[in-house]
């Protein structure tokens, strides 16, 4: 079948495929050599061209829709630091018969296996080093090869389990390994939501297409990594450097639809050897890591003693075997380029016999004859660091001089290559083969490589039947131009067997149940806590606010008694009124958004976007409100998303142990609120007024109208905001709640008694409930906010220290 | 030689310490033809939680120690009598500087002892033009190592002032060199750099300087704390030399090594992470008397 047969009924088919072609020189996976569309891409194709091009956007935008709902993102790094991008997906997926597919997999089996004889002989007997395989200097450089794990044999009695292999199709149309990931190996997460999204994009057809489902492999790791705890009454986890990290967002999703905790380094310690979890329910073993953490930052005190992210103590929990990494710390020197100069042969000594895939022919110029060839060959190669990681195309300019190369420290090529050869390899300059990709309403070539994922389980390696696509952005065919702006599509491998019935009841996507009890790590209990508590504070300010301006608008007068009693009590808690929408309020709308992104695998992405959502709406409405009446609206739109954002959670968070701190954190900081706010305005010398906004703020005016027929006064304003244990508003009701909580916390008592922190509450709680309107001073009020804010420090001590 | 070593480390938080994990490298090495140890304490004050005794990669005691409960001060004390054989190495039979790049070559080993760890950067060393060019300068090109790195140790023991005050444990080789002064572990970072940098593979060397000198002899520098030094490799014939650039000296009798490693990293006296805020103070005292 020719192009032109391929596009079918509708007249989109010539627009969308009128320019394509291959590039010369370099294959296309649409098109086969002779310009004909290759079969296993004849279905899809057929299924596009018959889409109007207004249906085809249409689609796309859903696709899209899809991933910004997920909160999917990229974290971009530019001049002005780092921010969150949309995530850029290229619709169109790569396909790839199931066929060809399977010669890939049996190559990339064969080199994880390769690997982990290497990376066990590397940190064991050496034998490379000694058989002259490797040089010892070059190892001895790396600043992976990690010193204090040199003879530690992995507890699972493998160092690897989980790899990614960069791939792509060179110029004679065969597969080459571009480069080697077996640190912290990231986008099998990405590659899920690219799925999600595209199969959401071709709805109709992937439901018909055989396109092998990715869930199996999922499942099947995941039943590896439970079994991998063996006997022992522990848990698996998943070890985040945090959410600067730029891959945090799949941490997040990985651990959700896994449903393993994500811990950072300081969630963790170490007693006795044993790996422990900091929890609210004290220490808690884990004894199976999946890192996305690079090995030399997990441990400041055997490895690099700079980091500030690493858990003290975790290599002798690994030496003493108490724990299974994935991968072992140490398997990052896999990783360095100048040692692709070397697997072959290694693959041909070790094994005896040839890679089945190669990978991309590198020279190492640490002797005397190759650092001849290279600089004979330089104009067809890429001279880079011997000891780098990066992959080919993810090297900085810095890092990669090709023909027309400057020499940093002066000289020639020839003189550098002499002087400090064993630092330097030389890279064939691979071009990759196009894929399609769909750009101002037709499909275009564009240079890609593939990302394809390994995971060692019960029955051996098994490779996900699809991947991660990188797109290039523009035509440029060299792998190595393909650098920071290009987009990511899904791999689609079809044909083979009829994808079963099982693996498409695991639709991407579903989270498996959580089949270990849940425990909540010490750090998320108190993100949720004061995320519980900023979001309580803003709505307070904002309801203040909109008092202040509503005030001002009638009176006009920011020194009338009133106005500025309630400008002075804003700015006791850092909020400047005379901004319309002050800093302060961004400040805590910020910190709010801050401690939700640091439990994010513990969060309905609705309420995430919402939260997100009032932050920045506040900070567009900085630049156009004005204070006044203008203002005071303004509040009116952020309270109303505030309170979108608490019904949410209050509606549809599952009644678990983090949900209690948050609730924690939102009665602790209402309650203190309160007291302060009527310990002000019950004031007897406060303005005229004051205690209709005390009731205004305290959301009451309504119930007061309705319990109390009298006018009001100030027993009444106490009555409703203190003493009433029917309003959600009140301070002993908020104190009610407090304790309702604590009350089912881990360690609420200890040997029977109640513990510390519950007689604390019960205390506060009691002395409140026996007081009247009368025994509520201002002074007793304050007297009241302090110890509620005490129960702050105690519950740190109990549960997030 | 026979020494009585005690040396007392403490430390006092501005505020207690919940918890803190540390690892010790203070008692003298046990070496074979070099130096013996005949015994040893080291005792801490408060008790830890846990204390475990290992060896670490290039073959160092480590005494690894864990406390879980709120303190203020800690206290290290270490009691060791030691008898030191080494000598100086006194033929030169180490090859020329041009021939070493054959030599490391030929080498097909990982071991803890050899050149293959101690060449370019390390965890506290980053090499630099400056202690090249440096290096080259003081040298004769056609020179045997040995002698190499005795140019290098004796331009730099001229060059360089030691004054206790100029700089602190993190202070980088390369600002110390810049402003040509510094301590014991600013000399021996930067003879290492410069090593590195024509190609000598070099390390660093933790230990004790004996306090009181012989009879007529002047008091050497960096004998009222722990003192380091460097050890080269000179070729395969040689090996390992260790050379003092404090003092100008090789390394012989007076000197009592307590670890080896590629750097200050690898043999700090106390490497801890504690879980506290605010400053803290330390204060150290040696005394290393001959029998």
């Amino acid at each position: 079948m020719t192009l032109d047969q391929a596009t079918g009924e509708r007249t989109s088919a010539s627009s969308l495929l009128g320019a394509y072609h291959s590039l010369a020189g370099v294959p296309d996976e649409l098109l086969d050599a002779k310009g004909a569309v290759r079969p296993v891409w004849q279905p899809f194709l057929g299924h596009l061209s018959r889409m109007a091009s207004d249906d085809i956007s249409r689609r796309f935008a859903r696709g899209d829709q899809y991933l910004r709902d997920a909160g999917v993102f990229f974290r971009h790094y530019g001049e002005k630091g780092t921010s969150e991008r949309e995530w850029p997906l290229s619709h169109i997926p790569v396909v790839i018969d199931a066929k060809e597919w399977r010669q890939i997999a049996a190559g990339l089996i064969q080199r994880a296996e390769l690997l982990e004889d290497v990376v066990a002989d590397l940190y064991g007997p050496n034998r490379l080093v000694a058989e002259g395989y490797l040089p010892a200097c070059m190892i001895g450089k790396s600043p992976e090869w990690l010193r204090p794990l040199v003879g530690v044999t992995p507890r699972s009695g493998k160092f690897l389990h989980f790899l990614a292999f960069e791939i792509g199709r060179g110029p004679d149309g065969t597969w080459w390994v571009l480069g080697d990931r077996t640190q912290a190996p990231s986008g099998a997460g990405f590659a899920l939501e690219n799925r999600v999204a595209t199969s959401r994009v071709f709805n109709e057809f992937f439901a018909r297409a055989n396109v092998q489902r990715l869930a199996g492999f999922f499942r099947r790791f995941r039943d590896q990594l439970m079994a991998l705890r063996g006997e022992t009454e522990s848990r698996v986890a998943i070890l985040t450097p945090g959410l600067m990290n730029d891959t945090y967002f799949e941490h997040a999703y990985i651990a959700r639809y896994l449903g393993f905790m994500l811990l950072e380094g300081e969630d963790l310690t170490v007693e006795n050897g044993k790996l422990m979890v900091r929890t609210v329910a004290g220490l808690k073993p884990a004894s199976v890591l999946w890192r996305r953490l690079d090995a030399v930052w997990s441990d400041p005190l055997e490895l690099n003693e700079t980091s500030r992210i690493g858990t003290p103590g975790l290599v002798e929990a690994v030496r003493r075997g108490s724990v299974t990494m994935i991968n072992a710390l140490g398997a990052g020197i896999l990783e360095t380029r100048a040692l692709l100069a070397f697997l072959p042969l290694i693959c041909k000594g070790l094994r005896g016999e040839p890679l089945i895939l190669p990978n991309i022919a590198t020279w190492w110029c640490g002797e005397e004859r190759v650092r001849q060839y290279v600089a004979q060959n330089a104009g067809r190669m890429l001279i880079s660091r011997a000891l780098s990681t990066d992959l080919p195309f993810a090297a900085s300019g810095e890092d990669v001089r090709a023909g027309d190369f400057i020499c940093p420290e002066g000289g020639t090529l020839g003189d550098w290559l002499n002087s400090r050869g064993e630092e330097l390899v030389g890279q064939e300059a691979v071009t990759l083969s196009t894929t399609p990709a769909y750009i101002d309403g037709a499909l275009v070539p564009r240079p890609m490589s593939l990302r394809v994922f390994l995971a060692r389980t019960a029955d051996g390696w098994e490779v996900m039947s699809g991947g991660f696509a990188r797109i290039g952005k523009s035509q440029d065919a060299s792998a190595l131009a393909m650098q920071a702006g290009g987009t990511a599509a899904d791999v689609w491998v079809i044909g083979g067997e009829p994808t079963s019935a099982e693996t498409l009841l695991q639709q991407p996507g579903t989270p498996y149940l959580r089949s270990q009890p849940g425990i909540l790590p010490s750090r998320a209990a108190d993100n949720l806590f004061w995320l519980g508590r900023y979001v309580e504070r803003a709505e307070g300010a904002i309801r203040q606010l909109r008092a202040y301006h509503a005030r001002l608008s009638e009176t006009d007068d920011p020194a009338s008694p009133l106005v500025s009693a309630i400008g002075r009590f804003l700015q006791s808690s850092n909020v400047d009124p005379a901004e319309a929408i002050p800093g302060g309020l961004r400040t805590i709308l910020n910190s709010a958004v801050f401690s939700a992104s640091k439990v994010r695998d513990r969060f309905s992405v609705d309420g995430w976007l919402a939260l997100n959502d009032l932050a920045q709406t506040a900070e567009r409405m900085q630049e156009t409100i004005i204070p006044g009446d203008d203002a005071a609206q303004a509040m009116g739109v952020l309270l109303r998303k505030i309170t979108g954002f608490s019904g949410l959670v209050h509606e549809n968070m599952y009644r678990f142990t983090g949900w209690r701190f948050l609730g924690i954190g939102r009665s602790l900081e209402r309650a203190n609120a309160t007291a302060r706010l009527l310990a002000v305005f019950t004031d007897p010398s406060a303005p005229e007024g004051a205690l209709e906004l005390a009731l205004e703020v305290g959301d009451s005016a309504m119930s007061m109208n309705r319990r109390y027929a009298v006018a009001i006064s100030s027993a009444a304003v106490l009555d409703l905001l203190a003493l009433d244990t029917k309003n959600p508003r009140s301070i002993l009701y908020q104190l009610n709640e407090m304790q309702e909580h604590l009350s089912v916390l881990p360690g609420a008592h200890v040997h029977g008694q109640l513990s510390k922190l519950s007689r604390q509450m019960l205390q506060v709680q009691t002395s409140l409930a026996i007081s009247t309107p009368e025994t509520l001073t201002p002074g007793a009020l304050q007297a009241l906010s302090d110890e509620i804010a005490s129960l702050s420090v105690g519950l740190n001590e109990a549960y997030t220290r | 030689m026979l020494y009585d070593i005690t040396l007392s480390i403490t430390y006092e938080y501005e505020s207690p310490a919940n918890a803190g994990r540390h690892a010790l490298r203070l008692m003298p090495a046990a070496i074979h033809g070099e130096q013996r140890l005949i015994i040893g304490s080291l005792d801490l004050d408060p008790l830890p939680e846990e204390r475990f005794d290992r060896v670490d990669f290039f073959a160092n005691a480590v005494t690894d120690v864990a406390y879980r409960t709120p303190h203020r001060n800690i206290a290290f004390n270490l009691h060791a009598r030691i008898e030191r054989t080494a000598a100086p190495v006194s033929l030169d039979i180490s090859p020329p500087l041009s021939q070493m790049a054959h030599e490391l070559a030929g080498i097909r080993s990982l071991a803890p002892y050899e050149p293959a760890h101690f060449l370019d950067g390390s965890p506290r060393i980053t090499l630099d033009r400056a202690f090249t060019n440096y290096a080259l300068d003081v040298i004769d090109k056609n020179t045997s190592v040995q002698a190499a790195v005795e140019a290098i140790g004796q331009a730099l023991h001229r060059d360089i002032a030691f004054d206790a005050e100029a700089t602190t444990v993190d202070t980088t080789a390369l600002d110390a060199f810049t402003n040509r002064h510094g301590v014991c572990q600013d000399f021996t970072h930067i003879m290492i750099s410069c090593l590195r940098g024509i190609g000598i593979p070099a390390g660093y060397v933790s230990g004790f300087l004996r306090t009181y000198p012989p009879e007529g002899a002047e008091r050497l520098e960096g004998a009222d704390a722990m003192h380091a030094w460097v050890r080269a490799w000179c070729g395969v014939e040689i090996g390992w030399v260790e050379y003092d650039p404090t003092n100008a000296l090789r390394v012989g009798q007076d000197h009592i090594v307590v670890a080896r490693g590629r750097d200050y990293g690898d043999v700090a006296p106390v490497k801890g992470v504690l879980r506290s805020y605010g400053g803290q103070t330390t204060n150290q005292s040696v005394d290393v008397a001959p029998l």
